[in-house]
C-alpha cells in the first residue's frame, strides 16, 4: 500500500480552516498536521467586536471536534513553527517538534502594525486581532472611563465601536485626512465622520499619536498627538493596518515581496513546489496582498484545488465591501479613487442626513465603481453592476437617488446584465438564475437555491435574489403565489374567512377541503392553530389550544407553553397584569426559581422571566404558580402579552387620570387573545408618557379629558411610533374602540404581520381603519364586538386547564420510554450568581444507517 | 385493529420496543432514550412512523422531536423548533442548508422503525 502523503498547514486562521474544509470535501488522500499559534482552534476573527455585545466564543468558533476527528487531522494548538527547512522538507515547531510534509500550506495570516509611537509598550496598550487581544481590552476597559484608537481604518473604527459600546470616551485617531481612506473619498468620508461624531465619538484626521505617557501606576495615563493635543485616557488601541507575516518563508529562503509577502503564482504555489501560501501571508499573482477574507477563502480554494487535482486559480478579486461599522452603513466597490478624464463623477450628497453617494463612470457609461455612506441599499446591485463591467442601462442618477422605483431600491434587478454575479459565495451570475426560472422550470427562491446554490453562502444576496426570482417569474407569465405555502393557495384573511364564515373546526377539514392536501408545514399549522384559536370560541369549540387536532399544529412554544432557550430549556413567565405585584407574589415567584434552581430576568413588559425550566419541570413549576393565583402570561403565544403602565394618579404628583386600574382591566380583557402575531401595549397616567405607550401596538395615553389611543406603533427591528386613533375617548368608547381595532386587525392581517405594517398596507390607511372601527363604514362593527365578547366569557387560564388534566399533562414528558429521566444534555454554569446553559459541544453525531 | 402495537426501532443492535403506537399523536414527535442515545420519533398523519436523532445540528440542543411535522413537495419532513431548518425524515438530510455551522453535512441520523403487536416494553 503506497504511503498517505503528509500535508502541513502552518496557521489555523479562518483562511487556514476553509483550507481544510475544501481540501477534505474534495477529497484529497492526505494526513493532515496543522500547527497552530492560538491557544484555539479557528474562529471568525471578522466578527471580533461582537464578543463585546454578547456572542461567546464558542458561537465564533469555526472548528468542531467531530470536523477533526472525520478526517484525521492532528491539530497542535499553541504551538507554533518556528523554522522550515525545506531540503529535509521539515517544519520545528516552538515546542522542539519536528514535523516532516510532503506538501506545506504557509497560512500565518498578519500581524497589526504598531506604528513607531513614544512608549507604545506602556501597560494599557493593545492590538486589536485575537480574542486574547479583545479579552485584555475588555479587562482594562472596566477600569478606564476613556480610549483612544490609534487608526481609522476599517479594523480601527471596528475597535472604537468595541470601546463605544463599553461606555469609554472614545477618540480615533487616524493619520490620513479622512476616515476609511482605503475603502471611501473624501465627501464619504466627511459624511462617516459626521456620523462617528453624532454618536460622541472624538475624530482626529490628518494628525498621528507621538507618545503614550503613564501614570504613577506605570499604566496608560495619557495620549500626546502631533498637533499637541492631549487624551486624559486609561488605553490605546493599535490598529494602523496589518503586515503579512512571512518570516518563515523569509528565513528558509523563499521569494518575498519587497512591502512583504510570500511570492505565490496563480495556484497561490512559492517558488518551492511542495510550497504553498494563502491568505493575508501571500503576494498573490496580481501583485497584491489581500487583507480581506474573501480573497483569502479563493485562495484558499485555489490551493485546495492545485493540491487534489492540478485545478484552481486565484488571478485576484473584485474589490468590494460592505458592513456596518459603529452603526454607520458604508461600502465601497471597483475603483472609488479613479480620476482624470477617463473617470466621470455621479455624486449625491444630503449633508442633513448624512448620506453620501458616489459613482464613477466611464465616458461610454460603464461603472467604474463607487462609495456609499450612510444608505447602502443600491449596494446590491451596483456591486455585481460594476464588476460586470457592462454600460449602464438606465441612468446612473437613479441609481443613486433614494426611491428610484416603489420598492427604494434603485432599478431593481431587471437592469442589471446577465453576467452580473448576484451570489459572489458560489459565483452565480443573473443569467444563470434567470435561467433556471425559464428554462429549469424553478417556481420559488427555494427552488432556485436549490437548483444554483445562489444565496447559500453568506445569505446577504438573498433580498437581490428574491426580487430577481419575482421579476423573471412575472415576466415570464407565471403568476407569483401569494398564498400561505405549498399547501393553501389562499392568504391568511382568506383562511380566516373560510374558517369563520364555513365553521370549518380541524386542520384536516380545512387542507383537505380548501387546501392541496398533504401535512401541512411550519408555515400554515401555527397560522390555521392560531386562526382556530381566535375563532373557537365563536364557532362553540374547546378553546385550550393543545385540544384535539390542534395539539399538533402548534409551534414548540405554544405545544408547551413556554418559550424554547437556545440549550432546549423553556422559560416561563407568569402574568403580572400592568406590571402590579404584591410583596407575596414577588416572594412567590422568588421561592419557586430558587426551588428549580432557575434564572430570574425581570422583562421589557413588567414581568419576571424565568429560565432554565425543563420540559418535565414544567407542570411542576406551574402547579406552585397556579396555587399561588399565577396564571399564563402567554409569553411563548402570539397573542396579548403585558399592557404595561405607569403608576398613574394613586402615586404619581403628575397623574391625571388612574392608569394602573385601566392596564389591569384591558390585561385582563384581551389575556389569552391569538392574533397574528404578538400584541403589547401599555396606559400612560399622563402626556408624560412613562408606560412608553406610542411604543405598542395600542397605547393609552391620559389627558384631562379622557383618554387617547394610539394605534400601530412597536419597537424591535424596525420601531415605529402608534399614530392617533381617536382623542379624550370616554371609559366605554376607549375600551369598544380597542375591542374592535383588534379583532379587525385579528381578521384581516397576514402571518406574523404586527399592526403597524398592517395599517401602513391598509388602502386608506388609519383614515381607512378609523371609518372601519368607529364610522362602522364596513358594517362589521356589531360582528367584531360579539366575537370579543365570546372572547371574554370564555377565556379560561391554559395552564390552570392543562394541569387538571392528565391527557393534556402526558407531553411533559422528557422521554416517552422514560418519562423520569431529565435529559441530560441540558446543562448550566454559574455566572453572576445564577445559571445560564453550559456552552454547547456537540457529541459525535450516529452514523446513518440506510432504510 | 385490537391487539396494542410496539414500536420499535434498530440503532443497530437490533430492535428495540420504545412506546405505544397510541403514544404517538399524529403529526407531533416524542424523544426516546435508546442505548443513552436521543431518538426523535414522529407519525405523521397517515400513520408512518419515522426515528431520526434528536440532536439539532444547526443549534446543538436535543430539541428535533419538539419540530412541527409536514410536507415539503410530498416529502415528509421535520423542522427545527429552533431555527427553522426542514429535515427530510427518510433520508436525514436538510434541503434547506446542506451544511451545517461546521461545514460538514448537516444530517440527522434516520433509523428503521417498525411496528409489532407484541406488548409494550415496561
Amino acid at each position: 500500500m503506497a504511503r498517505t502523503p503528509h500535508l502541513l498547514l502552518v496557521g489555523h486562521g479562518m483562511v487556514g480552516q476553509h483550507f481544510l474544509q475544501t481540501l477534505t470535501r474534495r477529497g484529497g488522500a492526505h494526513r493532515i498536521t496543522v500547527l497552530a499559534e492560538e491557544p484555539r482552534p479557528a474562529y471568525d476573527r471578522v466578527h471580533l467586536t461582537s464578543l463585546f455585545s454578547g456572542t461567546t466564543e464558542r458561537e465564533l468558533s469555526l472548528w468542531e471536534e467531530e470536523f477533526g476527528r472525520q478526517h484525521g487531522i492532528d491539530l497542535r494548538l499553541g504551538d507554533p513553527a518556528t523554522a522550515i527547512d525545506r531540503e529535509a522538507r521539515t517544519v520545528t515547531t516552538r515546542s522542539g517538534a519536528v514535523a516532516g510534509y510532503d506538501t506545506l500550506v504557509l497560512a500565518t495570516g498578519s500581524r497589526p502594525f504598531v506604528p513607531p509611537v513614544e512608549g507604545r509598550d506602556t501597560p494599557g496598550c493593545f492590538v486589536y486581532r485575537t480574542v486574547e487581544d479583545v479579552m485584555a481590552v475588555r479587562a482594562r476597559a472596566r477600569h478606564a472611563t476613556a480610549g483612544v484608537v490609534v487608526g481609522g481604518g476599517l479594523l480601527g473604527l471596528e475597535a472604537a465601536g468595541a470601546l463605544h459600546a463599553m461606555g469609554l470616551a472614545t477618540h480615533v485617531v487616524e493619520f490620513a485626512p479622512r476616515l476609511m481612506a482605503a475603502q471611501v473619498d473624501d465627501g464619504g468620508g466627511s459624511a462617516l465622520r459626521r456620523r462617528v461624531e453624532q454618536l460622541g465619538v472624538v475624530v482626529h484626521t490628518g494628525v498621528a499619536a507621538r507618545g503614550v505617557e503613564a501614570g504613577e501606576d506605570g499604566t496608560v495615563h495619557r495620549v500626546t498627538l502631533t498637533d499637541g493635543t492631549v487624551i486624559d485616557c486609561g488605553l490605546v488601541v493599535f490598529s494602523a493596518g496589518v503586515r503579512p507575516r512571512d518570516d518563515l518563508a523569509r528565513a528558509c529562503g523563499l521569494p518575498v515581496g519587497e512591502r512583504g509577502g510570500v511570492v505565490v503564482d496563480k495556484g497561490c504555489r512559492t517558488a518551492d513546489p511542495a510550497v504553498y501560501a494563502i491568505g493575508e501571508c501571500a503576494l498573490t499573482s496580481d501583485g497584491k496582498v489581500h487583507g480581506l477574507v474573501a480573497p483569502g477563502y479563493s485562495m484558499a480554494e485555489a490551493a485546495a484545488g492545485r493540491i487534489t487535482e492540478e485545478s484552481g486559480e486565484f488571478t485576484g478579486s473584485y474589490p468590494a465591501a460592505s458592513l456596518k461599522l459603529l452603526g454607520v452603513d458604508v461600502a465601497g466597490f471597483g475603483d472609488a479613487h479613479a480620476t482624470g478624464d477617463d473617470a466621470l463623477e455621479v455624486t449625491y450628497a444630503d449633508s442633513r442626513a448624512d448620506v453620501y453617494k458616489k459613482l464613477l463612470l466611464t465616458p461610454d457609461g460603464r461603472l467604474l465603481g463607487g462609495v456609499l455612506v450612510g444608505d447602502t441599499s443600491a449596494y446590491d446591485v451596483l456591486r455585481p453592476l460594476a464588476a460586470a463591467g457592462a454600460p449602464l442601462t438606465s441612468p446612473p442618477e437613479a441609481l443613486l437617488f433614494p426611491g428610484g422605483d416603489a420598492s427604494g431600491a434603485p432599478s431593481g434587478p431587471a437592469g442589471l446584465p446577465d453576467e452580473a454575479l448576484i451570489c459572489s459565495c458560489h459565483h452565480v451570475t443573473k443569467a444563470t438564475i434567470c435561467a433556471a426560472v425559464s428554462e429549469q422550470g424553478c417556481t420559488d427562491v427555494r427552488a432556485v437555491k436549490r437548483c444554483t446554490h445562489a444565496g447559500t453562502g453568506c445569505g446577504s444576496c438573498t433580498g437581490l435574489l428574491t426580487k430577481l426570482v419575482e421579476s423573471t417569474l412575472s415576466r415570464s407569465g407565471v403568476a407569483v403565489a401569494t398564498g400561505l405555502c405549498e399547501h393553501f393557495p389562499q392568504t391568511r384573511p382568506e383562511l380566516y374567512e373560510i374558517v369563520r364564515t364555513h365553521g370549518v373546526t380541524t386542520f384536516s377539514r380545512l387542507i383537505d377541503e380548501h387546501g392541496n392536501g398533504g401535512d401541512g408545514c411550519e408555515v400554515c399549522k401555527p397560522t390555521v392553530a392560531s386562526i382556530l384559536a381566535s375563532l373557537n370560541p365563536r364557532l362553540g369549540n374547546s378553546v385550550h389550544i393543545l385540544d384535539g387536532e390542534q395539539a399538533a399544529l402548534q409551534d414548540t412554544n405554544d405545544h408547551f407553553l413556554a418559550n424554547l432557550q437556545r440549550n432546549g430549556s423553556y422559560s416561563v413567565v407568569p402574568r403580572i397584569p400592568a406590571g402590579e405585584i404584591t410583596p407575596e407574589g414577588l416572594i412567590t415567584i422568588g421561592e419557586i426559581a430558587r426551588d428549580f434552581g432557575l434564572y430570574t430576568k425581570i422583562t421589557g413588559g413588567q414581568r419576571i422571566d424565568m429560565f432554565g425550566a425543563t420540559v418535565d419541570q414544567l407542570p411542576h413549576i406551574w402547579r406552585r404558580l397556579v396555587d399561588a393565583g399565577f396564571e399564563s402570561g402567554h409569553a411563548y403565544g402570539k397573542a396579548l402579552r403585558t399592557v404595561k403602565s405607569c403608576v398613574g394618579t394613586d402615586w404619581c404628583r403628575f397623574g391625571v387620570q388612574d392608569s394602573v386600574a385601566l392596564a389591569i382591566e384591558l390585561e385582563l380583557r384581551y389575556r389569552g387573545l391569538r392574533s397574528p402575531h404578538k400584541i403589547k401595549a401599555a396606559v400612560s397616567g399622563c402626556a408624560r408618557e412613562c408606560a412608553e405607550a406610542r411604543g405598542k401596538d395600542f397605547g393609552v395615553i391620559a389627558t384631562s379629558a379622557g383618554w387617547n389611543l394610539y394605534v400601530g406603533g412597536n419597537g424591535g427591528m424596525t420601531p415605529r411610533h402608534a399614530d392617533l386613533l381617536i382623542a379624550d375617548a370616554d371609559h366605554d368608547t376607549l375600551v369598544r374602540t380597542i375591542d374592535r381595532f383588534l379583532m379587525f386587525y385579528i381578521g384581516t392581517a397576514d402571518r406574523l404581520e404586527r399592526t403597524a405594517p398592517w395599517i401602513e398596507r391598509m388602502e386608506g390607511g388609519l383614515d381607512h381603519l378609523r371609518s372601519v372601527i368607529v364610522d362602522d363604514a364596513l358594517g362589521i362593527c356589531a360582528d367584531l364586538d360579539a366575537l370579543m365578547a365570546r372572547h371574554v366569557d370564555t377565556y379560561e387560564d391554559e395552564w390552570r386547564a392543562t394541569l387538571e388534566d392528565p391527557e393534556r399533562l402526558r407531553r411533559f414528558a422528557s422521554f416517552v420510554n422514560a418519562p423520569g429521566t431529565p435529559d441530560p444534555t441540558v446543562r448550566f454554569v454559574t455566572e453572576r450568581g445564577q445559571i445560564r446553559p453550559a456552552p454547547v459541544l456537540l457529541p459525535v453525531p450516529e452514523p446513518a444507517v440506510a432504510r | 385493529m385490537t391487539a396494542p402495537l410496539t414500536v420499535e426501532v434498530d440503532l443497530g443492535s437490533g430492535w428495540t420496543p420504545v412506546c405505544r403506537y397510541d403514544d404517538l399523536v399524529p403529526g407531533r414527535g416524542a424523544a426516546a432514550l435508546v442505548d443513552g442515545r436521543q431518538v426523535a420519533l414522529f407519525r405523521d398523519r397517515a400513520g408512518t412512523v419515522y426515528a431520526v436523532g434528536n440532536l439539532d445540528p444547526f443549534s446543538g440542543a436535543h430539541v428535533i422531536s419538539r419540530g412541527l411535522l409536514g410536507t415539503r413537495e410530498g416529502v415528509p419532513v421535520v423542522v427545527s423548533p429552533m431555527h427553522k431548518q426542514a429535515f427530510d425524515l427518510r433520508s436525514g438530510h436538510c434541503p434547506d442548508e446542506p451544511e451545517g455551522p461546521d461545514g460538514t453535512p448537516a444530517r440527522l441520523p434516520v433509523w428503521p422503525v417498525r411496528l409489532t403487536p407484541a406488548p409494550s416494553a415496561p
